[in-house]
């Protein structure tokens, strides 16, 4: 999954990219609101973690934008400010979530994984398409029972054919997810990543579509 | 406390008192003189009537015509004495009721004197033809009684219908200061948050200035409030912040397994720590200003001196060039050096921390002698933000990567302790800022400093 961070200190960026990239996502950066509201408006992020004091103006800003033009994407509020007007003036903006900080990493994960749930209507917080499960909060999958090893990005691209089974992702779609603004992205990276993933988990279950994508086959 | 209704009451019953005191003196004055001329007529008509009988022969007859009738108002009985006198000084008769001492006086018409310890008006009639003296006179007593019944007969309603005008006084003003109590009563009835401005078109136009007073203080509270609570929230933003960081890279550390990523967030650790370990010294440098109101000027210090020592605590970063006017070293100023050194430093720090790449950052003195400026070569504080920029946690458009929003409040608060001005400015050109240390009294310049 893609998350933009939205924060103006150099230090706390940084550690959100390195901890969540640990837990599973794939994160973009950026200090201002500015740079913010270009990135929302060019690309399609799984989530959002937003500062509330930026150097420019306030995250709620771009929130009420986002919102005011039906942008749905779940966004958690990240802020000094944790006081429960605050916090209720968040939620009311459109924020799916606050956090006050300093928070916990752990615990942000846990929080953002559960707005992927939501979002996607789950109540099982692991996924299960025929024999395999995949669990977004420990990385791991496991194969009719068996525990499969996995590197960051094939769990990444299990994942996202897991999320929609039966809907076809296209290679560009899928590349979003695995990589973040300043990553090199070899041109046939997807297609290595898939072709290792079968060889675990056997040919038939992910499906190529020709000229659209991949999709998992559904249990029939 | 004072009340506006009983300082009214008071003075609207004291106005009222005075008009009735006023109409009673009057009435008592005007009676008097228009009585006095009505008795008096009344006096000399007696006399006349009395000496037409005395000139016809009748004395006795005279004497009994100025009696009154019995039956008359019997306070005012006997008013009129008479006396027949000859002109050799006996007495021919007198009515009833008149004194036997004489009455009369030697010349003719209207007199005041005095019989038997008793003040009296009298009118004399001399007529030598006849022989005779009429007297006829009334007691002045007599008089001021009937003057002074007539003046309580008139004011004893007023004393009557003096506490009833105090009760409508004190009712009406009730209901005219209906509308005060209403606006107080809105007032009296908000919590301390509520600070929208009273509705003036309502209020009686006499109340109004009051009002717009009251409007303009709720403004005054609200931004003050506004600002304190903006403060709050830049100082809760800029303190945890920085802690949020830290425990980010250090939980990084902690589950990493790759070194790579593990020292990576350890670095991250230290450049926080070295951060926060500048805000606290800033925090404290804030707090020691604001236990001392006033810095003591005594003692000469020389400002180049102040500013190599602050400059030596402050990295450069690569590519930056700072200039230092030589001239600054003759420049020696009254006040501590270490609070001199807190100004510079945070100037010096504000200034090289803004630079973008390559620049430069020059210390000069004012071509006026009468203070000293730096100038970077950063990107400046859009003017709007100017004002602000001296204000505790706040951090503009314009901040720097490593800022605490400390450092220019800092040395605000520290100029104003030694009575120096600090006036900042965007340069020329939109190219960086220009700060300037304005000294109220001007430096002593050019004199040769104590070390060189």
């Amino acid at each position: 999954m893609r998350i933009l961070v939205v924060e103006d200190d150099p230090v706390l960026s940084d550690g959100l990219k390195v901890g969540l990239g640990l837990a599973g996502w794939t994160v973009d950066n950026v200090s201002r609101l500015d740079d913010a509201r270009a990135a929302v408006g060019g690309m399609c992020f799984d989530m959002i973690v937003l500062d509330l004091m930026l150097p420019d103006g306030s995250g709620l800003e771009l929130l009420s934008e986002m919102r005011a033009r039906g942008d749905a994407t779940p966004v958690l509020l990240l802020t000094a400010i944790d006081e429960t007007p605050d916090r209720i003036r968040g939620l009311d903006a459109g924020a799916d979530d606050y956090l006050g900080k300093p928070f916990d990493l752990d615990e942000l994960a846990a929080r953002l994984r559960a707005l992927a749930r939501r979002r996607s209507g789950r109540a099982d917080p692991v996924l299960r398409v025929g024999g395999i499960t995949l669990d977004p909060a420990a990385l791991t999958a496991t194969f009719d029972g068996e525990s499969l090893d996995l590197s960051r990005r094939e769990l990444a691209v299990l994942s996202a054919l897991m999320e929609r089974p039966g809907m076809i992702r296209s290679r560009a779609e899928l590349e979003d997810r695995l990589y973040g603004w300043q990553e090199e992205i070899g041109s046939n990276a997807v297609e290595v990543h898939i072709h290792n993933l079968r060889a675990k988990i056997g040919r038939d279950t992910i499906e190529t579509v020709r000229g659209l994508g991949y999709r998992i086959r559904r249990p029939s | 406390m004072t009340s506006l209704r009983r300082r009214l009451l008071m003075l609207l019953v004291a106005a009222t008192g005075v008009v009735w005191l006023c109409a009673v003196v009057w009435i008592y004055v005007g009676s008097r003189s228009e009585l006095e001329h009505v008795l008096d007529t009344r006096l000399q008509e007696a006399a006349r009537m009395v000496h037409s009988l005395v000139a016809s022969g009748n004395i006795a007859a005279a004497a009994t015509a100025t009696t009154m009738p019995p039956g008359g108002d019997a306070g005012y009985d006997r008013q009129l004495s008479c006396q027949i006198w000859s002109l050799d000084g006996r007495l021919l008769a007198r009515s009833s009721g008149a004194p036997p001492e004489t009455l009369a006086e030697n010349n003719e018409g209207f007199a005041t004197r005095e019989v038997n310890g008793e003040p009296w008006r009298v009118y004399t009639i001399v007529d030598p033809a006849k022989d005779v003296r009429v007297a006829v006179g009334d007691r002045i007593g007599l008089r001021d009684r009937l003057v002074r019944d007539l003046v309580i007969g008139l004011a004893a309603p007023a004393i009557l219908v003096i506490p009833l005008l105090g009760l409508l006084i004190w009712l009406s003003l009730r209901a005219g200061l209906k509308p005060l109590n209403a606006i107080a009563g809105e007032i009296a009835a908000r919590d301390g948050d509520d600070m929208r401005p009273v509705a003036a078109q309502a209020a009686p136009l006499e109340i109004r200035p009051l009002i717009a007073a009251l409007n303009g203080l709720f403004d005054k509270v609200s931004v003050a409030r506004r600002h304190e609570r903006d403060i709050t929230a830049f100082a809760a933003h800029e303190l945890r912040t920085p802690l949020a960081g830290l425990k980010t890279q250090a939980q990084i550390a902690l589950a990493a397994t790759d070194d790579a990523v593990r020292n990576g967030a350890l670095r991250q650790i230290l450049v926080s720590v070295d951060r926060t370990s500048r805000l606290a010294r800033q925090l404290l440098a804030l707090a020691k200003l604001e236990a001392r109101q006033k810095s003591s000027t005594a003692g000469t210090v020389n400002v180049g001196s102040v500013l190599r020592d602050a400059m030596s605590v402050v990295q450069t970063p690569d590519g930056v060039a700072v200039e230092a006017d030589p001239d600054l070293d003759k420049l020696n100023v009254a006040g501590e050096a270490e609070t001199l050194q807190l100004i510079l430093r945070n100037l010096h720090e504000n200034a090289v921390a803004h630079m973008r790449g390559p620049g430069r950052v020059a210390w000069r003195v004012l071509p006026d002698k009468n203070g000293i400026s730096v100038e970077d070569d950063g990107p400046g504080i859009p003017d709007d933000e100017l004002p602000l920029v001296t204000q505790r946690f706040y951090r503009g458009r314009t901040r720097s990567l490593s800022g605490t929003g400390l450092g220019l409040t800092i040395a605000q608060m520290a100029a104003e302790r030694l009575g120096i001005r600090l006036v900042l400015v965007n340069r020329e050109g939109g190219l960086g800022l220009r700060g300037a240390l304005i000294w109220a009294q001007p430096p002593k310049d050019r004199r040769k400093s104590p070390e060189s």
